[in-house]
C-alpha cells in the first residue's frame, strides 16, 4: 500500500487516456448525437409544416370549389340566357322571313295576275275587235282602227 | 488454500501488489524489492488499470468509429446513452465551454467503473491463475506469485487519477483567474481584510489540499473495504457460499456509485475552479 513509482506510471496513463478520448472518442460520438438530434427536430418541423400546408391546402381546395361552383353556376346562368337570346332572335327572324316569304308571295301573285290581267285586256281588244268586225260586217282595216282598239284596252 | 498457509497470510498475500524493480543485479520483483523505496512498480495495478483504460477506449472508439447519425446499432445506442449521460452531468454542473471536461469526465466514469468491477471476479481466480502461470511457467512458488487485480484498491491508482484532477484544478484556476486572482482567492477568503491573510491562507489551503486527497481516498477506501470483505468471506469455508452473493449484489451499488462519485466530483471541482468571484 506504499505510494511509489506507480503513481507516475497511473499519472502517465490517465494523461495519455483522457487525451485519447478527448481527440477521439468523444467528438465524433457527440457530433453523431447531436447531428442526430437537430434530424429530429427537424423532422418533426417538417412533419409539423407539412401538417399546415396540408390544411391550408384543403382550405384552398374548398376555397377554389365554392368558387368554381359559383362559377360553373354562373356560366350556366348566362348560357340559359344565351339560349333565350338565340331562340328569341331566331324566332323573330322566322316570323321577318315569313313576312318576307309572305310578301314576296303577294307581289308574285300580284304581277301574275298584272299579267293575266293585261292577257285577258289583250284577248277581250282581240275579240272585241273580232266582235266589232262581224258588227260592221266589213273589213276594217285594223292597221286603221288600231288607235280605238288601243284606246278600248286601255279603259279594260 | 487456508489449509496450507494461516489465514493472516491468505490475507496479506490478496492485498500485496505485485511488485517490480530495478536493483544492482538487474529487475527484481517482490520481497527483493522491499528496500526500493519510492522506484518500485506496482505491475499488476498497471497492467490491469492500462488495459482496462485500452478495453475502455477500444470499445467506445469502435463505436465512434461506426458512429452513425442515422438509426445506431445496439452498441452506438448503449454508447450513446453513457455520453449522454455524461454530458448531462457536465451540462448541469458546468457552465463554461471547456472542451476537456466532458471527455475526462467520460474517462474517469467508464475507466474507474471498469476497475471497479473486477472486485467482482472471484477473489481466488485470477490471483490462483497467476500463481499456477508462475509456478509452471517461471518455476516460481505460487505463493510469492502476488496478483491485485483491483486497481482502485491500489492507493498509487486513485492518487494518481486525484492528482490529475488536481493539477486540472490548478491549472484551470490560473487560466481563469490568473495568477493574481487564484491567490487572492487562497488568501482574501472567507476574511476580506489583510490582517486575515495568514488564516485565510491556511483555511483555504486545507479546502483546496482536501480535494485531490479525499478524492483519492475515497475511492480507494470503498474499494478497499469491499475487497478486504470478499477476502474475509473466502475465508470462511463452507459459509462463503451463502455470504459473497449478497455482498457482491451489494457491492455492484458501491462499483458504480464510486465511479459516479469520482466523476460528478471532478466536474463540481473544475467548475469551482472556472468560477470567478
Amino acid at each position: 500500500m506504499n505510494i511509489n513509482a506507480t503513481l507516475i506510471g497511473q499519472l502517465i496513463a490517465f494523461a495519455v487516456f483522457v487525451w485519447f478520448c478527448m481527440k477521439y472518442v468523444w467528438p465524433p460520438l457527440l457530433a453523431a448525437i447531436e447531428e442526430r438530434q437537430k434530424k429530429i427536430a427537424d423532422g418533426l418541423e417538417a412533419s409539423d409544416r407539412a401538417e399546415k400546408d396540408l390544411e391550408l391546402a384543403q382550405q384552398k381546395a374548398t376555397e377554389k370549389l365554392k368558387e368554381a361552383k359559383a362559377q360553373a353556376a354562373e356560366i350556366i346562368e348566362q348560357a340559359k340566357k344565351r339560349a333565350n337570346q338565340l331562340v328569341d332572335e331566331e324566332t323573330q327572324r322566322g316570323h321577318a322571313e315569313r313576312e318576307k316569304i309572305i310578301t314576296q308571295g303577294y307581289a308574285e301573285i300580284e304581277a301574275e295576275r298584272n299579267r293575266a290581267k293585261e292577257e285577258l285586256r289583250k284577248q277581250v281588244a282581240a275579240l272585241a275587235v273580232a266582235g266589232a268586225q262581224q258588227i260592221l260586217q266589213r273589213e276594217i282595216d285594223a292597221q286603221a282602227q288600231n288607235d280605238i282598239v288601243e284606246k278600248l284596252v286601255a279603259e279594260l | 488454500m487456508a489449509s496450507e498457509i494461516t489465514t493472516s497470510e491468505y490475507i496479506k498475500h490478496h492485498l500485496t501488489n505485485a511488485t517490480m524493480c530495478s536493483t544492482d543485479q538487474g529487475i527484481a520483483f517482490n520481497k527483493a524489492c522491499a528496500d526500493a523505496g519510492f522506484w518500485a512498480w506496482h505491475v499488476d495495478t498497471l497492467a490491469w488499470s492500462i488495459g482496462l483504460g485500452i478495453l475502455f477506449l477500444w470499445l467506445f472508439r469502435s463505436a465512434a468509429k461506426k458512429a452513425t447519425t442515422g438509426v445506431p446499432g445496439k452498441w452506438q445506442a448503449f454508447v450513446e446513452i453513457v455520453i449522454e449521460f455524461v454530458n448531462d452531468n457536465v451540462r448541469d454542473s458546468f457552465h463554461g465551454r471547456n472542451n476537456l471536461i466532458a471527455p475526462l469526465a467520460l474517462t474517469i466514469f467508464v475507466w474507474v467503473f471498469l476497475m471497479n468491477l473486477m472486485d467482482l471476479v472471484p477473489v481466488d481466480v485470477l490471483p490462483w491463475l497467476a500463481g499456477q502461470i508462475g509456478h509452471y511457467g517461471f518455476g516460481m512458488d505460487p505463493h510469492d506469485v502476488y496478483m491485485k487485480v483491483v486497481p482502485t484498491t491500489d492507493l498509487n491508482l486513485t492518487l494518481a487519477l486525484a492528482l490529475g484532477v488536481f493539477f486540472l484544478i490548478l491549472f484551470y484556476s490560473i487560466k481563469v483567474k490568473g495568477v493574481g486572482g487564484f491567490t487572492k482567492e487562497l488568501t482574501m477568503q472567507p476574511f476580506n481584510h489583510w490582517a486575515f491573510i495568514p488564516v485565510n491562507f491556511i483555511l483555504e489551503s486545507v479546502t483546496l489540499l482536501a480535494r485531490p486527497f479525499s478524492l483519492a481516498l475515497r475511492l480507494f477506501g470503498n474499494l478497499y473495504a469491499g475487497e478486504l470483505i470478499f477476502i474475509l468471506i473466502a475465508t470462511l469455508g463452507l459459509w462463503q457460499l451463502p455470504l459473497h452473493f449478497p455482498w457482491a449484489v451489494f457491492h455492484i451499488l458501491v462499483i458504480v456509485l464510486q465511479a459516479f462519485i469520482f466523476m460528478m466530483l471532478t466536474i463540481v471541482y473544475l467548475s469551482l475552479a472556472h468560477e470567478d468571484h
